[in-house]
């Protein structure tokens, strides 16, 4: 009986703590949302980075509006439910924008949530098409290009420079690789003079992928086009290469970057990807990594620069509007051009980035150089 | 019933047979590839599934954390092996210290996991044993995704490319074949420890009756952390060689292997030795052919359907004892 | 209280631990930049955390072991004991019941959702009892039904604009049919052959969703479910949730009704009797075969009715959510609350779903303390939080 008793006053008092967090001083709430633990814990985590160094350096110029910036970071495991739960508790918190979430699903999920709510939302990583081109999603905008643009760049490079006949289409049956890759087969139907000789999904995490790197090489296939991400890229690139089987692989921005080449190693040379502009002669792109390697010690993540960005357009679209007002903010975001680590961005009438686009990059040396 | 299932599986057979042959003859290359690919991924099962049945056998637990010792192992490995490169060691040195300290950490974590999440569950309900596992699971998992990194990490082989060999490489590489090799001298090791020596009697004599073992003066417990050590010592060996072959590693690589493994030990009928290892054999290679020949997309599928079929004609797996039961 | 012997052992386990955790908690290697990191505070933390955790570790066995021999007989939860007395019974319902009546409106709408998602496990812990804690037949697949449920919703109102009332009863069928169906050619596997091809069939459900575009869309998943219908009202978000948690409320109960109904009933009684011996059970005359397809496709039920809410309240589905995991949380719920016991699995799917939601506080490491707490949880109390009464008849000599 008196556990019992125990209990509820240990249930109040929590309650009570919970509750008192709505009253919290005269501060702009940004919610973070996205995946920061399990195993996509890296894009999340790099993300939430770049929001916490963008939150730092604009209230030490003094805020906006005259307030402080205050993050407010949310785990969704990239999962939908929980990413809808996450949503209602940032909102009941008092989140006032919301930077996230990671991956698309969570965001199409959690973003009835956000706006009903009235709230801007800024992606650093969404990049389904639907989330701006079905406009059923008003509040809605992001700082990375989505999905098609990255698919009709691959195809068209694959077709005029790399002058393939057949490629092999290969993902992780994902949301976001298997997506990509449906995107990369309607381009090529449309385009005509490329024939799909492979549309294949593999398991993500698998031990082995020989049996479909010998259905590549029966194919005959040219290019082999990749939908997914670098981990799973690099066992099929090592086997391929392993097992002689002449392809250019080719993947997208999941496979970009120093963890793709580092992983792969020595396997990686020649290997083609698409991915953000390079926009490391910036110079508050490279100011931005000196922060970083101070603040955690290592080079900044994926997704870190696309979060920051985040932050800066919504902090500068809040003090063009003069308020933080849904109405208004969102207006203003329309309008709002910022200098962001990925060069002068902005965003067009859909939500999406102006400004950030992709390019391919082929690696040479061990490292990702642009080719286009 | 019985006639409609030999007839059934006859039928199947056949058809399969059929294709079997057809595909040989036009494209046998091809059709080899495939069996050789389906070969070593059979081997990599068997190496984790080794560990999964052993332990299976003598408490009848699906050990759950079976996968994450092996991570564990491959984990350690991994850190020796950098760290003695940064020393400058010879390579081969290297390689095989790395190997040693994997098996001798694996069975350390392997027989302190036992002791602190299944020895105090030994008269309860299993499923509470499984429940206890499960959770060491996640918490090993998230331990070393804490104490090192969440990212992938490059797993440089310690196998080298022979220069001999390069002319076959393509036909199958050192590691592939050092998997292969390995495994076929971890499974007759392990019959003959089982077979001929005395903890092997009384491993098997545990297995039968923990209680009349401990009756005739088996140390049952002694002899349940030898399993456990001899289990993890096969998982550590297949997780270094199989960071080896996919070049990479990171916290969850445990789970889709030790679920694939555990799988397997299934189908070769749980408990024995040379099961596992056929049933890892079986649902490699078939997983194999049915990639090359179909979708990839439908492989798991296609892997648990032969494993319903072989359970509906034999309920304990292809090698199980079928256990009368008592009243 | 503390003996010398006892911090004894605890420094050697101290120093085993130490040796242990050595690679993985001191040396850190990045093997991209070839540096190694040598983290010795970690070394000194692990050595003394292990020892106060196993000195505690230690005498809570002891304290579990003396306990066992003392009151091996009078073995009945307090829960149990607490409301088969009358004076609190009543009490006790009503508080609960003004409670879980007053949650919505006196929470943040945050807290009704995840109480909403807490309260479809209970519905989903309850329907998987059936099977797994009844009928002791270990089910790794029960997400499948779960998926089947959800799907059922969100295609059935995408092509044919259904409304979720409709669709409650449809996937009740379906979910009942597809149990029989898996039920069907695994009658005579046992134990964890068994818990194998539901595992199989789980995933199967699974990958099929994720493959087959053309039917469930595939990965992208189904945006936009439209929440129950009021007669046509709109509801606002808020208005929605509240709503929402009054229906699972309701379901809840139903469920609990029927669960308590069938447990004494002629069918739950034969379940029982599997479970222990499925041979003398045979013997008595039950009807092996039959008995087991019940269970499996009443479990299912459940499941495909937990699954509408869930597609209903989260409003977009995607095959991530039905993953081996999911199963494997909601064994967990069953057997941690305790297998068999109602009242058990309800506070199993409390405490497991609603935890971690409360351990974001310690962020991060909310999975390690979770599976520590599960370790924890099982060695303490192995038959679950609240163990499962069995009905017994006691027969006192009549006084003359």
């Amino acid at each position: 009986m008196k556990s019992i008793f125990k209990a509820i006053a240990v249930a109040a008092l929590g309650l009570a703590v919970f509750t008192a967090q709505g009253f919290a001083a005269d501060t702009i709430k940004i919610g973070s949302a996205g995946v920061i633990s399990g195993d996509l814990a890296p894009y999340g985590i790099s993300a939430l980075r770049g929001v916490e160094i963008a939150v730092d350096d604009i209230n030490a110029a003094g805020g906006v509006l005259g307030k402080k910036l205050e993050v407010m970071p949310g785990d969704d495991v990239c999962k939908p439910e929980i990413a809808v739960n996450m949503a209602t508790k940032l909102v009941s918190d008092g989140a006032q924008m919301i930077v996230g979430h990671i991956c698309s699903g969570c965001t199409i999920a959690a973003n009835k949530i956000y706006k009903d709510a009235n709230i801007v939302v800024v992606s650093p990583s969404s990049t389904a098409d639907p989330l701006t081109l079905s406009g059923d999603h008003p509040n809605f905008f992001r700082t990375i290009a989505y999905d098609g643009a990255q698919a009709k760049l691959m195809s068209s490079f694959v077709k005029n420079e790399l002058k393939a006949k057949t490629v092999a289409l290969v993902h992780d049956k994902g949301d976001y690789g298997k997506g990509q890759m449906e995107l990369v087969q309607k381009e090529f139907e449309a385009m005509g003079g490329v024939e799909i000789v492979l549309f294949e999904g593999v398991t993500t995490g698998a031990v082995d992928f020989s049996a479909i790197v010998q259905k590549i090489k029966r194919s005959k296939a040219e290019v082999t086009l990749w939908g997914g991400y670098h981990s799973d890229a690099s066992k099929i690139v090592q086997l391929l290469k392993k097992k002689r089987v002449k392809t250019t692989f080719f993947g997208g921005d999941g496979m970009y970057g120093d963890n793709f080449t580092n992983l792969a190693g020595k396997y990686s040379e020649g290997v083609y990807a698409t991915g953000p502009n390079d926009t490391s002669n910036n110079p508050l792109h490279k100011e931005l990594a000196v922060k970083h390697q101070k603040k955690y010690g290592e080079d900044p993540g994926t997704f870190f620069y696309n979060g920051y960005a985040c932050v800066q357009a919504l902090a500068a679209a809040a003090e063009k509007a003069g308020s933080i007002d849904y109405d208004k903010l969102r207006a203003a975001m329309f309008d709002t051009k910022i200098d962001s680590p990925l060069g002068p961005i902005g965003f067009d009438d859909r939500g999406d980035v102006i400004g950030a686009g992709f390019s391919v990059y082929k690696v040479i040396d061990g490292k990702y150089t642009q080719v286009n | 019933m019985r006639w409609i299932n030999i007839l059934l599986g006859l039928a199947v057979a056949g058809i399969l047979g059929f294709y079997g042959i057809r595909e040989l003859l036009a494209d046998p290359v091809y059709f080899l590839e495939l069996f050789l690919g389906g070969l070593v991924r059979g081997s990599i099962y068997a190496l984790i599934a080794l560990g999964y049945t052993m332990v299976y056998g003598i408490i009848q637990l699906i050990n759950f954390a079976h996968g994450e010792i092996y991570m564990i192992g491959a984990m350690t490995a991994l850190i020796v092996a950098s760290v003695l490169g940064l020393w400058g060691w010879h390579s081969a040195v290297i390689a095989i210290l790395a190997v040693v300290f994997a098996v001798v950490y694996s069975c350390a974590y392997g027989f302190t996991v036992e002791k602190i999440a299944y020895k105090p569950l030994r008269t309860a309900p299993r499923l509470s044993a499984l429940i206890s596992a499960i959770g060491m699971s996640l918490f090993l998992q998230n331990y070393v995704m804490l104490a090192q990194t969440p990212e992938f990490q490059p797993f440089e082989s310690l196998i080298p490319d022979f220069a001999f060999w390069e002319p076959y490489a393509h036909i199958i590489t050192s590691v592939e074949l050092a998997i292969i090799i390995t495994t076929v001298v971890v499974m007759i090791l392990l019959g003959m420890l089982i077979k001929f020596t005395k903890i092997g009697k009384a491993m098997r004599a545990t297995a039968q009756d923990k209680i009349m073992s401990s009756l005739v003066g088996i140390n049952v417990n002694n002899v349940i952390s030898t399993t456990f050590v001899v289990g993890s010592a096969t998982a550590a060996i297949g997780g270094v060689l199989i960071a080896c072959h996919v070049g990479q590693i990171n916290f969850f690589i445990g789970f889709l292997a030790g679920l694939k493994a555990f799988i397997a030990a299934v189908l070769g009928g749980i408990g024995s030795v040379p099961g596992a290892v056929l049933g890892s054999l079986v649902l490699g290679i078939s997983e194999s052919f049915f990639t090359g020949y179909f979708w990839s997309e439908y492989e798991d599928v296609f892997a648990f359907t032969i494993l319903v079929i072989i359970l509906i004609f034999r309920p304990s797996g292809i090698l199980g004892k079928h256990e009368t039961q008592k009243v | 209280m503390v003996t010398k012997k006892e911090i004894k052992q605890s420094v050697v386990i101290a120093f085993w631990f130490m040796l242990l955790t050595f690679p993985i908690m001191v040396i850190k290697v990045n093997t991209i930049k070839n540096e190694v990191i040598f983290r010795w505070q970690a070394l000194f933390w692990t050595g003394v955390g292990t020892f106060f955790a196993s000195l505690i570790w230690n005498y809570f066995l002891r304290l579990k072991e003396s306990k066992k021999r003392a009151d091996i007989k009078d073995d009945v939860p307090t829960v149990h004991r607490l409301l088969n007395t009358p004076q609190f019974r009543t009490p006790f319902l009503l508080a609960v019941g003004v409670f879980f009546l007053a949650y919505p409106f006196v929470f943040p709408m945050y807290h009704t959702s995840i109480m909403i998602s807490a309260l479809v496990y209970v519905m989903l812990g309850l329907g998987l009892n059936i099977v797994v804690g009844l009928a002791g037949l270990l089910d790794l697949g029960y997400v499948a039904f779960y998926a089947v449920g959800a799907y059922a919703y969100a295609l059935l109102n995408l092509h044919f604009g259904i409304s979720f009332w409709v669709v409650l009863p449809i996937a009740a069928v379906l979910g009942a049919i597809c149990g029989t169906l898996l039920g069907y050619p695994v009658l005579r596997l046992r134990g964890d052959y068994l818990a194998i091809v539901t595992l199989g069939f789980g995933e199967i459900i699974r990958i099929v969703l994720e493959n087959w575009s053309e039917f469930s869309k595939g990965p992208r998943g189904i945006p936009d479910i439209p929440p129950p219908g009021l007669f046509g009202i709109e509801l606002g978000q808020h208005a929605t949730v509240i709503y929402i948690y009054f229906i699972v409320i309701a379901l809840v109960l139903t469920t609990i009704f029927f669960v308590n109904r069938l447990e004494n009933s002629r069918i739950g009684r034969a379940w029982i009797a599997l479970r222990d011996d499925e041979i003398a059970c045979q013997a008595m005359g039950i009807d092996k075969f039959k008995t087991k397809l019940t269970a499996f496709a009443l479990g299912a039920t459940w499941a495909s009715l937990g699954g509408v809410v869930f597609a209903a309240k989260t409003s977009y589905i995607n095959p991530m959510s039905f993953t081996i995991w999911e199963s494997i949380t909601i064994l967990c719920v069953v057997v941690i609350g305790g297998m068999g016991s109602a009242i058990g699995v309800i506070a199993g799917a409390l405490v497991l779903i609603l935890l971690p939601e409360y351990l974001r506080a310690v962020a991060e490491y909310r999975m390690l303390v979770f599976g520590a707490l599960q370790v924890i949880v099982m060695v303490f109390r192995p038959d679950g939080l609240i163990k499962s009464v069995r009905k017994t008849y006691k027969f006192e000599r009549a006084e003359k």
